[in-house]
């Protein structure tokens, strides 16, 4: 009873708790936020995949989807999944949760601006939902909206008042997550501990370094292409509209400005944003499988080297979007080659996991098999990465299901796989407890073969030449009916996967009060965010000195020095 | 009572703020940065002990934002040569480019001289914050002479700043006299478009200036006044350096 | 499990490819497709099963494998493998589309607005007439705004099936009234955009007599889904009488 008043009287009121500047709280906050937007953005795709499986369909209170809904709740959910899920949850989440114990900072370097930016995020979130409730519906363009469809409010319901709430959320979600980076960037240049040399960061810190360099310098490109189009939907300016493009019965366009200049300032943020989702999750698959399988990461050096060389050349490869978007076909040349060049690093570091694997012992904990669900995820997605990347295929497959099929492998389900490792793994940090691994083994089993049984048939659809952003494959005119069964199973599939997040939810519910007590270093890792509180800090060795597996003492943590060791 | 919900317990807070953070010694560090040692030389390095360390940090951060805006205004700028190319076909096929070049109102180079000579005064007010004997005697809590001689540049600095945004309504006041509007023709709209953004970027400049300002008097800490203005100089001149750039864009890449 | 049922019914009902290609250079695209889908299968295959044995396997004392071994030669390899794909495909890629069509190729303007396609063929005089967007009004009978007062308009035809001659190059003029579509014949292995402000052209030659659906592949709005249009390939004479019965319908 005295301990419990002595916590109730320096307790901070709950107001100071919401706004704080504490980089935790901070961090489980953006935590609980990605979970209201993942939560919102797959109860989305599952009403999409209803749809497809049963066009038509009365929906009770609505009736039939119509296909302009449709397309706006494909473009929430891409909204939704790739910025408030897959950049916030693993970038600013994890970061701010684990970041500064992992290089043995006492806080954040910047904490305000970290906080502004969360509200800036949060705002930014209420703002993009709200689109729903206007009488327009949201905006239909896809999360790209390619101009003059994005520019012009008569091209389409929801263009209008829903776009500008699109581009309104996403402008505040740029600034936001400029903010954090740049705390980011300057926590690990400027708070390392003593010792904590760069050749001794965590991979994981690696990752999030290199990611929020790209944030820093691709959302500020996205904002000024906001900005423009901001200025062509309002104040008459024709940055995107073309001469004479005509809309609903109106000519538009009065002054030469050109789609592809959006195109290309969107992909040369969009692109670098697919390795900011990615980055931070290869990074902690990397700091697993080193721990589960109690030996140092093969090529700890080339690692980061690849995490650093992937996020410079995620800056000139854009254009691999772009193969038949009527860019000079010279360029998509070099566009190809550049994409073919970034796969490189990423197959070392894939060779570097498995070597990983292979010289270990694993240890089939619940964020070990999610760490192994991302990879095997990773390489699904991965393979096809080639294949796409090359034109001469590519205009086949652009914009089939085949590239819905790549990208949610190997970005949507890869992150969501080590996004899921994360929470797993970092859950005592947030509640002291350990989560249920029998609930999490079952989570893990029926995510993974659900995953594949929803995106591996897209890309047979794909193959068989099926577009995206159709509301339905049937229809009076439709060649692709024959589709409809594989559009079933997929949706079977999808339903699936989502019942088998409720086991994730129900665990962290029942784990966060009733989860076994973690103690200080359930994992026996090595890194410093397992280190028992109030010990000085001062780093000692590298991050990944794991030796035999044979005991429980094979390890040697970062912040053990030589004497304690022996 | 799970560990989130006390995050860091209030006792370790406390136990921060009694640790002053920069070692107890005044602001002025004149050991060559990095102490000549590598990453790895730890003892000589001090890393995030030094009398200056929050300062490097603060500096660090805003070159980071900066970086970070100057590739907004590099979109601004590649949007500017990409749109000055593309044109269409007219009935007869010939190629028509709508760009048309714009007269840039003469006051500009009136405001471009302004806002240099207003780097050069923040850069006054910041070496004063800097200066040895006077940052000794503040940090001794023998006055404030460093403040005291930093805040007419300051000040100086802000009427400054204010006659350059004067200066630039001016220009637009005179662009639009002759029929020139933001959405008139391309040229206009990136006129328009590059100062309105670049202004935007000084009005924010102008307010954090009088903020330093009363930070001057206001803040107790000399560290956190050195950075207060430090950070705003470093603001200031970038937003200089970029209008340079910008401007030469206007006036010779038309 | 209804999702096993319903892969069976799928594989009975269509097939677990590309439909059969009927474009010249779709012959080179389906080899390079199919060498370059085995050699990624294979690799996903290989990773996978050496990913489900390293999880199988009983637990041991970690040991050291050469990085050498593990890691460099594979990844070797693969950088082979990665650089005769991009060879191979680019080689491909450059034949398509880094020149133009053939002089002798058939000219044809594609049309695409919200949300149907028009195939504005130049007539006799082998001259698209002009056209302006103020002009567009489909209820009129004039859906891509041909101007009435020029001469070269007179004799074009438009028309909202795309008819080919089959064996004959094809140039196609690909023009946006409003925004961006994308024109896809999955038959023609043939994917480009129509951009509005910009003219872009691609050739291809038809090589097999049919109907092919033409989708749209851009996300162009709420009518997206169903904007559909057909390619008729068929052979030289029906394609001269159509040609005449069109012309025929024009000069009335």
């Amino acid at each position: 009873m005295k301990d419990l008043s002595a916590v109730g009287r320096t307790r901070p009121s709950l107001l100071r708790s919401i706004f704080t500047t504490d980089d935790r709280a901070i961090g489980i906050h953006y935590l609980l936020l990605s979970l209201i937007a993942v939560a919102a953005g797959t109860l989305l795709s599952l009403a999409m995949r209803t749809q497809l499986a049963w066009p038509g369909i009365r929906w009770p209170l609505h009736g039939p989807m119509l296909p302009e809904e449709y397309l706006s709740l494909v473009t929430m959910h891409g909204t939704l999944m790739v910025f408030f899920v897959l950049t916030t949850a693993p970038q600013s989440g994890f970061a701010n949760l684990v970041l500064p114990q992992q290089i043995g900072a006492r806080r954040m370097a910047l904490p305000w601006l970290n906080a502004l930016g969360f509200w800036i995020v949060a705002l930014a979130l209420i703002v993009l939902l709200s689109a729903f409730l206007l009488p327009a519906g949201g905006p239909i363009a896809g999360w790209t909206n390619y101009p003059p469809l994005s520019a012009i409010a008569s091209a389409g319901p929801g263009q209008g008042g829903g776009m500008d709430c699109w581009l309104v959320s996403i402008g505040l979600f740029c600034i936001g997550s400029w903010f954090s980076a740049i705390n980011v960037l300057v926590t690990v240049l400027s708070e390392r501990a003593r010792g904590m040399t760069l050749g001794r960061m965590p991979l994981t810190v690696w990752s999030w370094f290199v990611s929020s360099l790209l944030i820093l310098l691709a959302f500020t490109v996205l904002f000024a292409a906001l900005l423009l189009l901001f200025c062509d939907r309002h104040f008459g300016t024709a940055f995107f509209i073309p001469q004479g493009d005509w809309i609903s019965g109106q000519v538009v366009g009065h002054g030469d400005g050109s789609p592809l200049l959006w195109l290309h300032l969107f992909w040369f943020f969009g692109h670098p944003e697919v390795y900011i989702a990615i980055l931070p999750g290869m990074g902690l698959a990397s700091s697993l499988f080193a721990n589960f399988s109690r030996r140092p990461i093969v090529g700890y050096r080339m690692m980061a080297g690849a995490t650093v060389l992937i996020g410079l050349l995620g800056f000139v490869v854009w254009g691999h979007h772009m193969f038949v978007s009527g860019m000079n076909p010279y360029a998509g040349t070099a566009f190809a080659l550049t994409t073919m060049a970034i796969a490189v690093p990423s197959t070392a570091e894939v060779f570097s996991w498995l070597g990983t694997l292979w010289g270990g012992g694993l240890r089939r904990t619940t964020p070990m098999l999610f760490a192994l669900g991302f990879l095997s995820l990773f390489i699904a997605g991965g393979v096809t990465g080639p294949i796409l990347a090359l034109p001469a295929l590519d205009q086949y497959l652009h914009n089939t299901f085949f590239v819905v099929a790549h990208f949610h492998l190997i970005m949507a389900m890869a992150g969501a796989f080590s996004i899921f490792a994360g929470v797993y793994y970092w859950f005592p940090l947030m509640t002291g407890r350990l989560m249920s691994e029998r609930l999490g083994r079952w989570h893990f089993w029926l995510s993974l073969i659900a995953a594949y049984g929803t995106f591996f048939p897209m890309h047979l659809e794909g193959l068989a030449g099926r577009p995206r952003h159709y509301a339905q494959v049937t229809g009076s005119t439709s060649s692709l009916a024959s589709l409809l069964p594989m559009e079933r199973g997929v949706t079977w599939a999808a339903f699936v996967l989502g019942a088998a997040q409720l086991l994730f939810l129900v665990n962290l519910l029942w784990s966060a009060r009733r989860g076994a007590l973690a103690g200080d270093n359930p994992w026996l890792a090595t890194t410093l965010e397992w280190q028992p509180t109030h010990a000085p800090i001062r780093v000692e060795r590298g991050p990944y000195e794991y030796h035999s597996g044979t005991s429980d003492a094979d390890f040697t943590p970062q912040w053990e020095t030589a004497s304690q060791q022996e | 009572m799970p560990a989130t919900f006390t995050p860091r317990s209030v006792v370790d807070v406390d136990r921060e703020r009694k640790d002053p953070g920069f070692g107890g010694r005044p602001p002025v560090d004149r050991r060559p940065t990095g102490g000549g040692g590598g990453d790895e030389n730890w003892d000589h390095h001090r890393h995030g002990r030094g009398p200056r360390a929050l300062l490097t940090r603060y500096r660090m951060g805003i070159f980071s934002a900066l970086a970070g805006d100057l590739m907004f205004f590099m979109a601004l700028v590649t949007a500017f040569f990409f749109r000055q190319s593309s044109g269409h076909f007219d009935g007869h096929g010939a190629y028509i480019l709508d760009w048309h070049r714009l007269d840039i109102p003469p006051i500009l180079y009136l405001n471009t001289a302004i806002l240099i000579l207003s780097s050069v005064t923040m850069e006054m007010a910041r070496r004063q914050l800097f200066h040895e004997v006077d940052v000794m005697e503040e940090w001794l809590g023998m006055g404030r002479p460093a403040a005291r001689r930093a805040a007419p540049w300051l000040a100086a600095t802000v009427a400054l700043g204010i006659a350059f945004l004067v200066g630039q309504w001016m220009a637009w006041k005179d662009l639009a006299s002759q029929g020139f509007f933001f959405a008139s023709n391309p040229s206009s709209h990136f006129f328009y478009l590059i100062t309105g953004a670049h202004g935007a970027h000084l009005i924010l400049g102008v307010l954090a200036l009088v903020a330093a300002l009363a930070a001057l008097s206001l803040l107790h800490r000399m560290e956190l006044r050195q950075i207060f203005v430090d950070c705003t100089a470093w603001y200031w001149h970038s937003m200089g350096i970029f209008w340079v750039f910008l401007f030469s864009l206007l006036v010779f890449f038309q | 499990m209804p999702h096993v049922s319903t892969l069976c019914e799928f594989s009975l009902q269509s097939s677990w490819w590309m439909p059969p290609n009927a474009a010249a250079h779709g012959v080179a695209v389906d080899r390079l497709m199919r060498w370059d889908m085995a050699a990624m299968a294979a690799c996903f295959l290989l990773a996978n099963v050496l990913l489900v044995w390293l999880f199988l396997r009983p637990r041991r004392a970690p040991s050291a494998p050469s990085t050498w071994r593990v890691e460099l030669v594979p990844l070797g390899l693969l950088v082979v493998l990665y650089i005769v794909m991009a060879v191979t495909a680019e080689h491909l890629w450059a034949r398509g589309r880094f020149e133009g069509a053939a002089p002798a190729a058939l000219h044809v303007e594609v049309v695409a607005q919200q949300f149907q396609w028009y195939f504005h063929y130049p007539g006799t005089d082998a001259t698209y007439g002009a056209s302006r967007p103020q002009l567009v009004n489909a209820a009129l009978g004039n859906p891509i705004g041909l101007d009435p007062a020029d001469q070269h308009g007179k004799d074009d035809i438009v028309a909202s099936e795309l008819v080919l001659p089959v064996n004959r190059e094809v140039d196609l003029q690909l023009r946006s009234l409003d925004v961006i579509h994308g024109f896809f014949v999955p038959e023609m292995r043939l994917k480009q955009n129509a951009v509005p402000g910009a003219t872009l052209h691609v050739h291809f030659t038809p090589i097999r007599e049919g109907s092919y659906p033409i989708l749209c592949s851009q996300v162009c709005g709420s009518g997206h889904a169903r904007m559909q249009a057909r390619m008729r390939v068929v052979s030289p004479s029906a394609y001269d009488a159509w040609l005449a019965s069109r012309a025929k319908r024009v000069a009335q």
